[in-house]
């Protein structure tokens, strides 16, 4: 209750300074809109269908490019842990690789794949795929190594192994990692689309830019925090909320 | 002794199934010291369960030298046997039951399973690890029917066996837990019945009881010694502790300090059940014991390395 309490006070401060500062009218209305005004542009704009519209294009291209950045990232984890030729080689790569913003990729996707969902897709799969591998590389090396010997003891080989032992042993490390991809992918997609005007959330947010409607900006800025931090509220919270309690690392028990 | 009775060939009998000859209930009457403690001279029949043939380890260390850890094996095991290995902790016991169970490759020489060279991991022997290594992610009963699933065994079969498995052990009303909501004994019994569903022909157990209190040790010396009586399985048994090997064996190897060898072999024919505070086992334990203590002083010796004689207590664990 008294966390509830301190969030109230903590919001109802915010707006109220935010609303405080637009009433002073210091700076003008399109370059500084008040709360309501950022609260009616977020009802016009699901009223008119195009928040929803974005929202689900936006969704769709992340999830594709997500999906296909894991299953990649898992082999090419797999391999970087289980040879070392490659680990030595390609794994300083892959790191000196992630410094790289991954919107870098995007003149190289623009004439791989031309203007085209493709070119959105590929910045996204570079964006997460490099937290993906290193994590898994990093999972398979820190998971204890009993659990593949108990494997093999029990009769498991191949991709036995590795689908029934060595990926569910690994998933406490992982996890983290797959959900730092999930943010890189989420950040990359917006990126992407606010340079290439098709649909989804990053083009709803320019065009409130070229229309000079600040209050459509804040609203778009506001919905993309808010579906990332639900993502990761709802899926991956408690992804690693019940991955801990198999595994018995909760303080409860 | 009927050491050799494999009392379910096929069939899932129930746990306590009072027709069961057991061997428990040993009919040999009070064996003296003397037969107690007679040197082994191997009396093998045609092929043994278990053949190890000159076996051979050597490792390199990080600093380039050369170890031999195991030196020279040779074991013959009877279908049925429980056979007990002891040593110095150092002494490659452990080593040489990975190398049984497939899961690492000796420098030369061959474990042969029923005549057959051992070439990787195979389910017809199943190794219980010090650690246990069940799986955290399935409950007790998907760690019970994974060897089973990975065999290809029916949903409904497997199903069936687990819960045989689970009753062995006592342990029916877990079936649905997660291993780290039990406790010590719980989870060791929960790494039996998960061998004992992949029906080994041969257990391999690496200390197993070592870090449990005494009351649980006592309690699954009993239940393992039932389940072996039982189910006919062979067992190769490695312990630090020369009463537990003696409450448990058929027959008693002890090993020698790096590198391993085959110093004696003890067959110990006391009758069953026996208990940890018997008197008959405290002497046979004490003549172990004794040639144990030498191999000790010697590990110490290398241990606290070059010729100062450490100022150690080499106490045993009776």
């Amino acid at each position: 209750m008294k966390r509830a309490a301190r969030l109230i006070v903590f919001y109802a401060g915010l707006f109220g300074s935010w609303t405080l500062l637009a009433e002073l009218k210091i700076w003008p209305p399109y370059l500084f809109p008040t709360p309501s005004g950022v609260g009616e542009a977020l009802y016009a704009g699901f009223q008119d269908h195009s928040f929803l519209i974005a929202i689900a294009v936006s969704m769709r291209r992340v999830l594709i490019g997500y999906a296909i950045s894991v299953v990649l990232g898992m082999i090419l984890g797999l391999g970087l842990g289980t040879s070392r030729f490659l680990e030595e080689t390609m794994g300083g790569l892959l790191v000196s690789l992630q410094s790289l913003p991954s919107i870098c990729w995007w003149p190289l996707a623009l004439l791989w794949f031309g203007l085209s969902q493709n070119a959105i897709l590929f910045v996204v799969v570079m964006g997460s795929l490099l937290s993906v591998t290193l994590a898994m590389e990093d999972g398979r090396k820190q998971m204890p190594k009993i659990y593949g010997m108990a494997g093999r003891n029990l009769g498991a080989s191949g991709f036995q192994l590795f689908w029934h032992v060595l990926l569910p042993a690994s998933l406490p490390f992982i996890v983290s990692g797959l959900k730092q991809g999930w943010a890189f992918a989420w950040r990359s997609l917006i990126t992407a689309e606010m340079l290439y005007l098709s649909l989804g959330l990053g083009q709803v947010l320019m065009m409130g830019r070229d229309l000079n409607d600040m209050s459509a900006v804040i609203a778009v800025m506001i919905l993309i925090i808010a579906i990332g931090y639900v993502v990761d509220g709802l899926v991956f919270k408690s992804m690693e909320s019940r991955l801990q309690r198999r595994w018995g690392l909760t303080s409860s028990t | 002794m009927s050491t050799n009775a494999h009392n379910f060939p096929g069939q899932i009998p129930l746990p306590i199934d009072p027709r069961t000859p057991s061997r428990v209930s040993g009919s040999r009457g009070k064996a003296g010291l003397a037969t107690a403690l007679r040197p082994f001279h191997g009396v093998s029949p045609a092929v043994p369960k278990v053949g190890l043939k000159d076996i051979c380890l050597s490792y390199r260390t990080q600093s380039g030298e050369r170890i031999l850890a195991l030196d020279h094996i040779n074991l013959q095991v009877k279908a049925g046997e429980f056979l007990c290995i002891v040593g110095p902790s150092g002494c490659g016991k452990s080593t040489l039951l990975h190398l049984i169970a497939g899961l690492h490759q000796q420098t030369s020489g061959e474990v042969l399973v029923d005549g057959k060279r051992v070439e990787g991991p195979g389910t017809d022997r199943i190794l219980i690890f010090q650690e246990l290594g069940l799986f955290p992610w399935l409950t007790v009963g998907d760690n019970v029917q994974f060897g089973m699933k990975m065999k290809g065994i029916g949903k409904a079969e497997r199903e069936e066996k687990t819960r045989y498995y689970l009753r062995l052990v006592h342990l029916s009303q877990f079936k649905e837990s997660y291993t780290h909501q039990l406790s010590g004994g719980m989870r060791q019994r929960v790494a039996l019945a998960r061998a004992l569903a992949t029906e080994p022909d041969v257990l391999l157990m690496d200390e197993p009881f070592a870090a449990l209190d005494a009351q649980t040790r006592d309690l699954l010396h009993d239940e393992l010694e039932r389940i072996w009586a039982e189910t006919g399985r062979t067992i190769i048994f490695v312990t630090h502790n020369v009463r537990e090997a003696i409450r448990l064996g058929d027959r008693v190897v002890l090993f020698t300090f790096r590198p391993g060898r085959v110093k004696r072999e003890f067959p110990i024919d006391l009758p069953r059940p026996r208990t940890l505070e018997d008197p008959n086992v405290a002497r046979a334990a004490s003549e172990i014991l004794g040639e144990l203590r030498e191999e000790i002083n010697r590990s110490l010796e290398v241990e606290y390395s070059v010729g100062v004689k450490p100022h150690v207590e080499t106490r045993v664990q009776p």
